[in-house]
């Protein structure tokens, strides 16, 4: 119980679930949910009704993440997505908040590489209330000096606490470095620490005016409302804003070109604890597969060979073998720009990283070379059908999981039509896409080593701030 | 189950406004009662099985899901003396094999039915979740029968765990979150159960043999010390029968040992453990008022004001959004059976950790001193009625509010009387209340990191007299 709310770390377990897959089974125990509609100016709406608590989850998405920075200012939409709770015209700087607070209301925002979202969880008699505000901060954002230069220390700290104290999130920053050549999925969403201590108030405000506006968003609204009940709130509120002409609705990011070298890396620092390595790979998602299939069948792929105590992997090194103390691997789908296959292995007391890498390679070339069974494909199969159908317990989770495909340019039909495409895969076209993008080339791999010499001080990392304390 | 190590198994690409640690702050006591007012409609049934346990049940037929949560008293205070962390082992073990089942056909049975099974223990407590899609119940429940009842624990899959465990224990050692998470409750507790790591360490865990696994679960895994409550699509009739088969067979009476009542050793101290990292993590705490005691919902309530509500409390006001000296800090009463405490925790870099730390002892003594004002306790009521419905928006939160609820004692009508309970707190109530709960005189420290110019300051009565032991 425990754990109720670890969702915004979680949020990419819980995504790349949701875009996993669905069978017709699935399709049957859920049917269709969501309604989709479009007001004047643009605004996409989405509404999935779920009339079991008196509560609603209010999410608004821009079609915008760190991914659309301009080069320098690494790290600007996150820092928006803080300042969004400042102040506008009619709410006073630090209130946002504290209003939905003092409506019984949660709120919070996050930021990815594709998408910004912001959004609350609140009593359903109060979503109009909530939309009000949300609308008033999508065009009457104000922000003072003074506030953004203490909000930098913050999302300062925030990096801290996230990266530079955890060497496996370093180690994560420099792998998708080298990863991506061109795409800035090589930059973290975070930012990096050298640019983001200089991130100002006027970069906040262009890089809002130039994304945030009704015909760049996606409103999502989960629980107890009807669609109809949505449209009369929404065209009251968000309805009334214009649209800005000045947003273009095609996102251009610079491409990453044919992958020729696989790349490899190591991060030795004193607090590594144990050794480990990673690997990702580049890969299409749901996007760039455009409908092929591949990205159902790498989902598959991946839940036989790297998910949880039953996959190939986890048996392999983990049970027979005992190279590694734990291993597994991922596919994540979500990305506007591609997707990527993610292994890792902990390695067993004393055995070394090249002997533990083999060993997830041995695992993988049989794959490739030998495919998967019919019914390792049928229990991955029922298993994401099964998360699919846990999934509709809980209307915060399918907010964001619609919320997030419509970011990335999938529809209402995309998401529901996932149980067919899922159960159109073949052990064929799992072995296709395993030949295909198992490729070393499109690969980096990361060990991560504790060393004791003291090679990556951690108190050097980061530069400290010259802004020092505010006041 | 077995989290696998932070930053290895996800890549975590999106950030936040406020991480995790704040966000289970804000819903503050994550494992009690909980509050608010949910759907008007819920309706609590208590029922008998016909074998005679005792359960609560809200049916609720719109999917097709069912959550069963259970506890047993006795979590990991119960640990043998010399073996920390035997309750945490068995969380790991029970899908590790039962009955006629190896490990592997155990998990391979439980993803062909889409069952999900998760244990987790707290100092007073074992818990264990359950959840089956109505479809496969029968099925699903023989196979959590089998484990609750005849767990195999196999030496091979004993080992298997134990060095995950250990590789856990290992990254724990190097997370100054948790290490200073740890090192404050040895602090606060020495010489009782509560002070040893609820993990266990390197060199307790290396020791538990397969023998203590099984003497834990004989003594534990009882009907008198078990609390049961369902959610979801099944009836009374069938909840009866599903919980005799699951826990009818097991001994009639735990055998439990003793754990003496007990409050942090009052008198302060601050003490400094040195890790090089960037950033210093802090957890500070002292006593507070017992679950039954007249006063703890208003202690609740303040707790709330000061550091319990997000973006809302004073702490947060001060030291973030105010100075931007850190990410996150907040505090919560943890009412334990044994003990009750507030404990709070701020991550600042290390320069800052001093005056950081220098400020929330300050807001501490004015609480203490002025109590909040009217608007502040008007806008905390305001918030935790208000979003108490929040708390019973899935099958599986509402098993888990309700499950608290039973352990502590308190009958089904909680749920509708507990927001009277809260509106009926004045600001004379919360005063003396803030008198009597914030002491900074009794505050307990622990930072690690690298914190400028702080050094342990111990008062010789209060060192450790012993290694951490069962009192």
């Amino acid at each position: 119980m425990r754990l109720v709310t670890f969702t915004r770390l979680n949020l990419l377990t819980i995504l790349a679930l949701s875009m996993l897959a669905l069978t017709p089974q699935a399709h049957a125990a859920s049917a269709t949910r969501a309604t989709e509609f479009k007001l004047d100016n643009g605004m996409d709406v989405v509404v999935i009704p779920d009339h079991r608590s008196p509560v609603v989850t209010h999410m608004v998405w821009y079609r915008v993440g760190s991914a659309d920075e301009v080069r320098g200012k690494s790290g600007i939409a996150h820092f928006l997505e803080h300042l969004m709770f400042k102040s506008t015209d009619k709410i006073p700087v630090g209130e946002f908040s504290k209003i939905v607070s003092r409506l019984g209301g949660q709120d919070n925002a996050f930021t990815g590489h594709d998408t910004t979202a912001y959004f609350q969880r609140v009593s359903k008699d109060r979503l109009g209330k909530m939309m009000e505000m949300e609308a008033d901060r999508m065009v009457h954002l104000r922000l003072d000096e003074k506030e953004v230069l203490t909000e930098r220390n913050v999302i300062l700290e925030e990096r801290r606490s996230r990266i530079d104290n955890n060497p496996s999130a370093l180690l994560d920053e420099q792998m998708n470095a080298a990863l991506y050549l061109n795409d800035p999925y090589g930059t973290p969403v975070i930012g990096w620490y050298n640019e983001m201590e200089k991130l100002s108030r006027q970069d906040a405000l262009t890089f809002y005016k130039h994304y945030y506006a009704p015909n760049n968003a996606i409103l999502v609204v989960s629980g107890d409302v009807t669609p109809d009940e949505v449209r009369k709130l929404a065209e009251d509120t968000y309805g009334k804003i214009p649209a800005n002409p000045d947003v273009n609705p095609v996102r251009h990011r610079p491409s990453e070109p044919p992958p020729i070298a696989a790349r490899r890396l190591e991060l030795k620092d004193p607090r590594a604890g144990n050794y480990s390595m990673q690997r990702y790979y580049l890969a299409p998602s749901y996007v760039t597969a455009n409908r092929s299939g591949e990205a159902e069948a790498l989902d598959l792929l991946m839940k036989i060979a790297g998910s949880g105590t039953t996959s190939r992997i986890y048996k392999k090194l983990v049970v027979e073998s005992k190279l590694a103390s734990s291993a597994g691997g991922d596919y994540s789908g979500y990305g506007l720009d591609g997707g990527t296959i993610s292994l890792y292995a902990v390695a067993s007391d004393g055995v070394s990283l090249p002997k533990v890498e083999a060993g997830v390679d041995a695992v993988l070339d049989d794959i490739v070379k030998n495919g998967v069974t019919e019914a390792e494909l049928a229990r991955a199969k029922r298993s994401y059908l099964a998360d699919y159908v846990y999934e509709s317990d809980n209307q915060a989770t399918l907010a964001r999981r619609y919320g997030w495909n419509m970011a990335v340019g999938r529809t209402v039909a995309d998401i529901e039509g996932w149980p067919d495409a899922i159960s159109k895969v073949t052990t064929d076209d799992v072995k296709k896409v395993a030949a295909k993008y198992l490729n070393p080339r499109a690969s980096v791999t990361g060990y991560l080593v504790p060393d004791e010499s003291g090679v990556a001080k951690a108190e050097d990392l980061p530069p400290p701030s010259p802004n020092g304390v505010l006041r | 189950m077995l989290s696998l190590p932070r930053g290895i198994a996800t890549v975590v690409r999106t950030v936040a406004r406020l991480n995790v640690a704040v966000a289970l702050a804000m819903l503050a006591f994550v494992l009690i009662p909980s509050f608010s007012q949910p759907a008007a409609a819920m309706n609590i049934q208590q029922i008998q099985s016909p074998g005679g346990i005792k359960a609560w049940l809200v049916e609720e037929h719109s999917v097709p899901l069912i959550s069963l949560k259970y506890a047993f008293d006795g979590g990991n205070s119960q640990d043998p003396e010399g073996k920390a962390g035997v309750a945490n082992f068995i969380t790991a073990m029970m899908d590790e094999g039962a009955g006629d089942l190896k490990s592997e056909q155990y998990q391979e049975r439980m993803e062909d039915l889409a069952m999900r099974m998760s244990y987790d223990d707290t100092k007073d407590s074992l818990y264990g979740s359950f959840e089956t899609l109505s479809a496969n119940r029968d099925k699903a429940a023989e196979l959590l029968k089998l484990s609750v009842q005849h767990p195999r624990f196999d030496q091979d899959a004993v080992e298997r765990i134990r060095q995950q465990l250990i590789a856990n224990l290992i990254y724990a050692d190097k997370d100054p979150g948790k290490v200073a998470m740890r090192e404050w409750y040895a602090q606060a507790f020495a010489g009782h159960p509560y002070a040893r790591p609820s993990s266990g360490t390197v060199d307790t865990v290396s020791k538990i043999t397969r023998d203590d696994l099984l003497a834990y679960h004989k003594r534990i895994f009882a009907r008198d010390n078990l609390k049961v409550v369902a959610v979801g699509d099944i009836t009374p009739a069938e909840l009866g029968k599903l919980i005799d088969d699951v826990f009818g067979g097991l001994p009639a009476k735990a055998d439990l040992l003793p754990v003496a009542k007990t409050e942090p050793i009052p008198g302060g101290s601050q003490r400094v453990i040195d890790m090089g990292v960037p950033q210093s993590v802090a957890v500070f705490g002292l006593g507070a008022m017992p679950r039954m005691d007249p006063d703890f919902m208003t202690a609740f309530v303040v707790n709330h004001i000061l550091g319990g509500g997000g973006f809302s409390a004073k702490l947060m006001e001060e030291v973030r959004e105010k100075r931007g000296l850190a990410y996150s800090v907040y505090t919560y009463i943890q009412p334990d059976r044994y003990t009750s405490i507030l404990v709070g925790s701020v991550a600042t870099k290390n320069a800052s950790m001093a005056e950081s730390l220098d400020i929330i002892r300050k807001e501490m003594k004015k609480m203490a001193e002025n109590g909040p004002t009217q608007a502040d306790l008007d806008a905390a009521k305001s918030y935790l009625t208000g979003s108490y419905a929040l708390r019973f928006d899935t099958n599986s939160k509402i098993a888990s509010q309700l499950l608290g609820l039973m352990q502590e004692g308190f009958g089904p009508d909680y749920v509708e009387t507990r927001n009277k309970k809260i509106e009926a707190i004045t600001l004379a109530d919360a005063k003396r209340v803030a008198a009597r709960l914030l002491k900074p005189e009794n505050l307990i420290v622990t930072v690690v990191g690298k914190p400028a110019g702080m050094k342990s300051v111990i008062p010789a009565a209060l060192r450790p007299v012993a290694a951490p032991s069962r009192g």
